[in-house]
């Protein structure tokens, strides 16, 4: 099957260098569940709509069901594994917990990948935008309210800080 | 064992009390806090563990072929091709399957007299009664060998006439689905208090309404999920997989697979949403269990989203046609009404398709003082997915109907919407009080509701600002509807007694480890409500002990004391419950062993932060230095003590079907007149679930509610095409609520105890989706009053709108 067809890719993987053959047609947060056991990135829908799926690749946030492994050859893919061992988003993940943001956790990962990349940005978001960033994730538990309770708090205790990480 | 019903002594009242006031009273000190999930701390770290993260040495993936039409004959299928497909393991037809089985599944119970279902096989066998029926199983190396050895199946299809309108189901000339039935209906149930017409002939004013309810499916992220696994040596069969109700699994599984229960383990790791779509057996999952017994290795199947659309249960499909009679005062005479239900394929089994129609017809007009109803259902079989319980199953329908029809009356004897409800909810001290469908009420608070909601709302605020508003051509509409919700199902007149293997009753182990720690082991299960952070909190608050110092195990069914499971509301009330009796029951006996170690009456001592203390304050023993006795050396204790340290305790409603909880809603929402388009401004709930354990998670849970409720009312639809296919079914074209459109959600609570148990907790998680439709509706009715338009089905789409405001 042209399905089996193999080719070799190297990538950084949360900082490590990663080669492997994988199937061409293999998508990238398979890649990444089924070859190194990188779990965090979740499948929801496999056709780019719930957000379960997100990751970052070079710098990027992108859906891990609508890429290949393949198409991540030489990139540098952050998880959600990789954002907690950093500590980048250690406020926002304090935030989830004590809000109780989450209520399943499975769009959990992908909510945080998303939200990253609103607080990194560091600048000022009323509730509506924070509601309009978040559009793309789905989360069938908690109603939202208490997402964009976290990530307000998050970005605003940045910004009071003295501007947003990078 | 003991099982009458016990009550609060007052000066334990009293320190339940207190302790909800106040973090620093000595006992039960957790109770009415907001603590932290641990289990939030893991998801936030992607080290949460749902099925599909487990993987097992030399594991197999299934995938399945699916029935394209909505009703066909098998007239051939070959298979041999897909068998010399790369990887591929084993393929099961269902006719294989059937073979492994003990038998078809047939989804009645004994308590729906006169029910009717027709056999059903795990996959289908002969004939498909569904688009999305599984018809033929690979398990392969991999999931996409699977699925590419899935297109090397050869099947020939007859396809036959469908049954796809309920309106048709039952006409004469109507295809039969299943001729042994002889027609397509599956339940028919009537309430009727007796001279309803004359009763109606002889009030002000009858209002009379049609409703349509658009079919729904759960949509949890996570899909259905199982991974199971065979040891022929032993001959265990440990499944793991995505449940809300492991123990029902293991007795069904074992049961269709003619294995004993005790060598099936079931386990529900994190689980990725459920809201009652896993609380079913599905036929896909059996085959995979089967599978996994045919070839002696762990076989994994995980639904994608297509097979979760076409495979899940769905719900909510229903026609009622209504009326509501009430005199010129505004008192609400009596309901009346009449309901379509749509079930699939098949009831579902073993809990049966039936009981949303049921439970419309039960708590329809709830909150109101009428003493006047008739309710008939007709529950039908259609060629699509099997439909059962989904998360506050019935009460969405009924309350839309009811609030409806309560503010079309109000608007027709000029009577604000308030006002109406004031006039008609039952009075807070009148309880208990047998409710016009027959159902028993108690502990309810809906007078005082109804005052925190107007007081929270600025109701008449809002009034102000919308009549000043319409000056300027803004249409915005506030919708009010009040609920009863039953949660906590007892066993009297439901699953068990009907014959289905499902426990109404549930159960904790708790013991002392050798450290002072608790393990503390329930049959209830964790979604993410966060059941197992309520079940320490009600633990250490019953024992005394620290927070930390206890670990709450649930899911697994080798670890865990026999239990129903989560659904219908119950882990709090039910499974909270059996926890505070079992703690107790630990925290006398470490009383009794700590007197004959300190030679001090029992009744004096009691146990603050995990030290036993005398009656002065003074701290004489701790739980690790009693642990440690107790575990290591036992040669300190007197000859007559033998400890136990672990006790066991099982809880379950005795005369009381339900415990019904009640509340209100209100919405506030903008309509755009020339779109259609629906705006949520704001929505507010005032709801009693008894005392809250954790406030957090029971805001959480009705917000979500809330937001699963208003998916349905605004934008949730199975849509099938007159062949019975569904044309919608991916997350792009199936809306469901995201964040951009959905408002923030003021939650409140007034707290009446139950009265049927100790600890006083009635359920919560379904208290939002039960009625946000009715408020949503209410809402855009009172946004397009001005233009003497109203909806009355859902999903309330811009096109409804606009027909209903004739612009199109």
């Amino acid at each position: 099957m042209s399905g089996e067809e193999r080719l070799m890719i190297s990538l950084t993987v949360n900082g490590e260098s990663v080669s492997r053959l994988v199937p061409v047609r293999q998508h990238l947060v398979d890649f990444l569940r089924l070859e190194l056991g990188l779990t965090g990135a979740h499948l929801g829908c496999e056709h780019g709509v719930c957000g379960a799926c997100s990751l970052r690749v070079d710098g990027v946030l992108v859906r891990g069901c609508l890429m290949l492994a393949v198409q991540a050859d030489g990139a540098h893919v952050v998880t959600i594994e990789g954002l907690d061992a950093s500590g980048e988003i250690a406020d926002l993940q304090q935030a989830f917990v004590e809000r109780n943001a989450l209520q399943c956790g499975f769009c959990t990962p992908g909510m945080l990948m998303t939200a990253a990349d609103l607080v990194r940005a560091g600048v000022p978001r009323t509730r509506a935008e924070i509601r309009a960033h978040l559009a793309g994730n789905f989360c069938r538990c908690t109603g939202y309210q208490a997402i964009v309770d976290a990530v307000s708090a998050t970005l605003n205790k940045r910004l009071s800080e003295g501007g947003g990480h990078v | 064992m003991r099982s009458e019903p016990m009550r609060l002594k007052a000066d334990e009242q009293n320190a339940m009390n207190r302790s909800t006031r106040s973090p620093a009273t000595r006992s039960m000190r957790y109770l009415g806090q907001t603590l932290s999930r641990t289990a939030a701390k893991r998801a936030v770290a992607g080290r949460g563990r749902y099925t599909d993260d487990v993987v097992l040495a030399r594991m197999l993936h299934a995938a399945f072929l699916r029935s394209p039409y909505a009703h066909a004959r098998i007239l051939g299928l070959e298979v041999e091709a897909a068998r010399q497909q790369p990887g591929v393991a084993l393929v099961l037809t269902g006719a294989d399957l059937k073979a492994l089985c003990t038998g078809p599944w047939i989804g009645t119970l004994s308590t729906f007299a006169g029910m009717k279902s027709a056999p059903q096989y795990a996959m289908a066998v002969e004939r498909a009664c569904w688009a999305g029926e599984p018809v033929a199983m690979v398990v392969a190396r991999t999931r996409a060998e699977a699925e590419d050895a899935v297109e090397a199946i050869g099947i020939e299809w007859q396809e036959l006439p469908a049954v796809v309108d309920k309106h048709a189901a039952l006409a004469p000339g109507a295809p039969v689905i299943h001729a042994e039935l002889g027609d397509n209906l599956a339940f028919r149930r009537s309430i009727d208090t007796g001279e309803v017409d004359a009763h109606f002939a002889a009030a002000d004013l009858i209002v009379e309404e049609s409703f349509e309810f658009g079919r729904h499916t759960a949509v949890s992220l996570e899909p259905r999920s199982l991974l199971a696994h065979y040891d022929p040596t032993t001959g265990k069969l440990s499944i793991t997989t995505s449940s809300q109700c492991p123990h029902m699994i293991q007795r069904v599984f074992a049961a269709t697979l003619g294995l004993p229960d005790h060598n099936v383990q079931i386990i529900a790791p994190d689980v990725g949403g459920s809201f009652g779509l896993k609380i079913h057996s599905y036929g896909d999952e059996l085959a995979t269990a089967a599978a996994a017994i045919e070839l002696g290795r762990p076989v994994k199947f995980i639904a994608d989203r297509l097979e979760s659309f076409v495979s899940d249960i769905h719900a909510r499909e229903n026609w009622v046609k209504a009326r509501i009679a009430v005199k010129r005062s505004g008192e609400i005479v009596g309901f009346d009404l009449d309901v379509l239900s749509a079930a699939g394929a098949y009831s579902q089994y073993p809990r049966t398709s039936v009981f949303e129609a049921n439970q419309v017809l039960n708590i329809t007009g709830g909150p109101y003082r009428h003493k006047h109803y008739r309710a008939r259902a007709s529950v039908v079989y259609l060629n699509k997915p099997p439909s059962s319980q989904y998360r506050a199953v019935g009460h969405p329908i009924g309350n839309a109907v009811a609030e409806h029809l309560v503010d079309q009356a109000a608007d027709r004897l000029g009577i604000d919407p308030i006002e109406m409800r004031r006039r008609n909810l039952i009075a807070d001290d009148a309880y208990p009080v047998v409710g016009a469908s027959g159902i028993i009420l108690k502990d309810l608070s809906h007078q005082r509701c109804l005052d925190v909601l107007v007081e929270r709302m600025r109701y008449a605020e809002l009034r102000q600002e919308q009549a000043e508003l319409r000056q300027q051509g803004i249409q915005r509409g506030i919708g009010i509807a009040a609920f009863i919700k039953g949660t906590a199902p007892g066993p009297m007149g439901y699953y068990g007694s009907g014959g289905a293997p499902i426990s109404l009753q549930d159960a904790c182990v708790i013991r002392l480890e050798p450290n002072g720690g608790i393990i503390c082991a329930v049959g209830v299960t964790e979604q993410g409500q966060g059941t197992d952070t309520i079940m320490a909190q009600i633990a250490a608050s019953a024992l005394g002990v620290p927070i930390d110092a206890v670990r709450v195990i649930s899911g697994d069914t080798d670890a865990v004391p026999y239990g129903g499971g989560t659904f219908g509301s119950r882990g709090a009330a039910i499974g909270g419950e059996a926890v505070y009796q079992a703690a107790r029951d630990l925290r006398a006996e470490i009383l009794t062993i700590a007197g004959a170690l300190l030679q001090a009456e029992p009744a004096s001592l009691d146990i603050v932060d995990g030290i036993v203390v005398d009656s002065g304050g003074s701290r004489r023993l701790a739980l690790a230095e009693i642990g440690r006795i107790c575990h290591f050396q036992q040669g300190e204790l007197p000859n007559d003590l033998e400890p136990c340290l672990s006790h066991s305790r099982r809880f379950r409603l005795l005369d009381d079907p339900y415990i019904f909880t009640n509340g209100i809603h209100a919405a506030h929402v903008e309509v755009d007149v020339d779109t259609g388009f629906v705006s949520l401004i704001k929505h507010w709930v005032v709801e009693d679930c008894g005392r809250v354990i954790n406030p957090q998670l029971a805001d959480e849970q009705v917000r979500g509610g809330c937001v699963q409720g208003i998916g349905g009312a605004l934008y949730e639809h199975l849509i099938y095409d007159r062949s019975g296919q569904l044309v919608n079914g991916t997350l792009a074209d199936y809306l469901v609520p995201m964040a951009v459109e959905m408002p923030d959600i003021d939650v409140a609570h007034v707290e009446t105890p139950s009265s049927l148990s100790m600890l006083g907790a009635k359920g919560v998680g379904e208290s939002g989706t039960g009625a946000a439709p009715a408020a949503v509706m209410n809402a855009i009715n009172d946004a397009l009053r001005p233009f003497q338009a109203r909806v009355s089905s859902q999903p309330i789409t811009p096109e409804r709108i606009l027909s209903a405001l004739g612009k199109i």
